[in-house]
């Protein structure tokens, strides 16, 4: 059985008072991010249904909006989420090398996982960094400005973190 | 250097804190707002000014608040669109990261004009650091007596609440926004009623995006008449441009709608011109819906005119041979690249960002992104490229929102000025995979790429 913590329950009871009386739906997005940030990087079925009881929602009316945003993971993903942006601006300055240098570097494929479930590689549509391209987002931020240099240096970086998180 | 009304402060040091930005002169426009004027001098005022939407459509400020419904006993909402999504647009995370405070002062003063006690900005869920700057922001507001109850004592309430969203571009649409809003699917709804008489829980609700909220500020300080003469006719005050591309300097530059499109490419204090040394092949001047232009048509219209930065002058020759404004995203295509292939990355974020409930959208964008694979792989035929003008003309119109239009739009302009590309490419399937077909005559004096 999964439960938020009693802060993060507080967290739920603060989303839910930013909306008007009896229109509690409306904290659905927030909460499922709130959710998938805690519950390991993604949404399972159980997760969702736990929403659901949150909001006093039929569990699909979670799983309707959970599979329509692409930023909710319905699938397990590495710790590391390397989202790489691929739309016109992005691609006008060289992503597609980006994205080619990551999957021979990690040695997966685009929507791939690598085997000690560290990184996963996605290429996403315009994520508003056009003017600092090619880019992708890890976690919470934007990397921009990327160069296979760069990239060695953040894999290299996310390899650190794990292993001082361990 | 144009005059700057939303950027003037941005290099000042520590400006997204509340005691720089108050020390700048911050928060002066609720102190004149709420004292001395009603809320509809306030909607008088922005009216005057001349202020049009900055997130795309261009649509006047001050008559669609006009518009607001004000039914007894009715809630109404203000709703700050920040789900900046449109490919070659990041002024709004720009303004937003850096100028925080001046984006909650303009939702209070709109907040104020509308009746709004419960304002909410809508952020892109990507831009997942921005909502701890902007409720930091709004927490110092608030802790400063500019938010909350009987603000500056004149009894009026006003909540500003952050709502992120979770990727997807058509939550930009006002209508799918108001569904996100409301924990749904961001599926657009049929107009009417419209957002000003039914929106978010059904209440009266305005959406203004991001840049828009914020030019709300010096319009109030320094009167909507004076806004009114900066700029060029119709295009009235500042206008935030986000330049991407192949140029020396990409980034965020405010401009004051008279400077000409080629200054803006090649002068320093804008992009810097073409990087590398290249030459401009073209340009799609205000974010990835709008038309495409080839150099010559970009930098004078059909007339043979120089053409503008501002909202008339971009749409000079309309969609035949001009563009538009839009939201201001400014991608530029230097003549090493591909058009084929940058139309092909376009139908294919259209097809991912359809929400799905038309089928002229659905279907036809992902019909689009198909064929235009198959023509950069080298694997198109000739008919081919009359069937995308087909597809394109099919999905044009027929959908409940403008995502349709923004899909169409972007393949039927490549077509038009760069058919010989596209048939190089049927023509030279092998050829096609290895180098592209370059500048042609694109860069060629306008009688040349302008047959009548």
């Amino acid at each position: 059985m999964i439960k938020f913590s009693d802060e993060k329950l507080k967290k739920v009871d603060e989303i839910i008072a930013r909306y008007p009386e009896g229109k509690s739906k409306s904290a659905l997005l927030p909460l499922l991010h709130l959710a998938q940030e805690e519950f390991g990087g993604w949404l399972s079925p159980e997760t969702m249904d736990y929403v659901a009881s949150l909001l006093k929602l039929e569990p699909i009316e979670v799983y309707e909006v959970a599979t329509f945003y692409s930023m909710y993971n319905l699938k397990p993903v590495g710790r590391y989420m390397f989202e790489v942006c691929q739309t016109g601006p992005c691609m006008l300055r060289g992503s597609d090398d980006i994205v080619a240098y990551i999957r021979s570097k990690l040695g997966i494929n685009v929507g791939e996982t690598t085997p000690d479930g560290l990184f996963t590689l996605k290429t996403v549509e315009c994520l508003g960094a056009c003017g600092y391209a090619p880019m992708m987002q890890l976690g919470k931020h934007f990397r921009e400005h990327l160069t296979p240099e760069k990239v060695d240096a953040i894999i290299e970086e996310c390899r650190k973190m794990a292993a001082t998180n361990n | 250097m144009g005059r700057q009304l939303l950027l003037e402060k941005v290099k000042v040091e520590g400006i997204r804190g509340y005691d720089v930005y108050r020390r700048e002169g911050g928060y002066s426009s609720v102190e004149k707002a709420l004292k001395n004027m009603t809320p509809d001098q306030v909607t008088d005022e922005v009216k005057k000014s001349g202020l049009r939407g900055r997130g795309g459509a261009g649509f006047p400020t001050g008559m669609k608040w006009s518009f607001l419904a004000k039914p007894e006993g009715v809630p109404r909402h203000l709703v700050c669109n920040a789900d900046e999504s449109e490919p070659g647009t990041f002024k709004d995370r720009y303004l937003m990261e850096f100028l925080p405070h001046l984006l909650i002062e303009g939702l209070i003063v709109s907040s104020y004009a509308l009746g709004s006690k419960a304002t909410y900005i809508y952020i892109r869920g990507e831009y997942a650091w921005i909502p701890d700057i902007l409720e930091q922001a709004i927490a110092e507001a608030k802790a400063n007596g500019w938010l909350g109850k009987n603000i500056l004592g004149t009894g009026f309430d006003c909540e500003i609440y952050v709502h992120r969203g979770a990727g997807a571009y058509i939550c930009g649409e006002e209508t799918a926004l108001i569904e996100s809003l409301e924990g749904k699917r961001g599926n657009p709804r049929i107009k009417p009623p419209f957002p000003a008489v039914k929106g978010v829980w059904d209440r009266p609700t305005v959406v203004n995006n991001v840049e828009t909220l914020m030019a709300v500020v010096p319009i109030i300080n320094i009167g909507g008449e004076e806004y009114s003469k900066i700029g060029v006719g119709k295009s009235t005050g500042t206008k935030l441009l986000s330049a991407c591309g192949n140029i020396n300097k990409p980034g965020v530059y405010e401009i004051d709608m008279t400077i000409s499109v080629e200054e803006f490419i090649y002068s320093d204090e804008y992009c810097g011109g073409i990087a590398n040394g290249k030459r401009l092949k073209a340009c799609i001047p205000g974010g990835s819906s709008v038309p495409i232009l080839p150099a010559n048509l970009l930098l004078k219209t059909a007339k043979g005119e120089t053409r503008m930065m501002n909202y008339e002058s971009l749409s000079d020759g309309g969609f035949a041979k001009g563009s538009m404004m839009g939201s201001g995203g400014f991608i530029v295509l230097d003549e090493d690249q591909c058009v084929v292939k940058n139309t092909l990355t376009l139908a294919r974020f259209y097809r991912h960002e359809s929400c799905g409930q038309c089928s002229p959208c659905r279907e036809g964008t992902g019909w689009m992104e198909k064929i235009l694979r198959n023509i950069e792989t080298g694997k198109g035929k000739k008919s081919d490229i009359d069937l995308l003008w087909d597809i394109q003309r099919k999905i044009e119109g027929n959908t409940i929102c403008p995502l349709g239009d923004a899909a169409a739009w972007p393949v039927a302009a490549a077509i038009r000025h760069f058919r010989d590309e596209f048939e190089w490419h049927v023509d030279n399937p092998q050829e096609c995979l290895v180098r592209n077909y370059g500048l042609a005559h694109y860069a060629d004096p306008l009688e040349i790429a302008t047959p009548a």
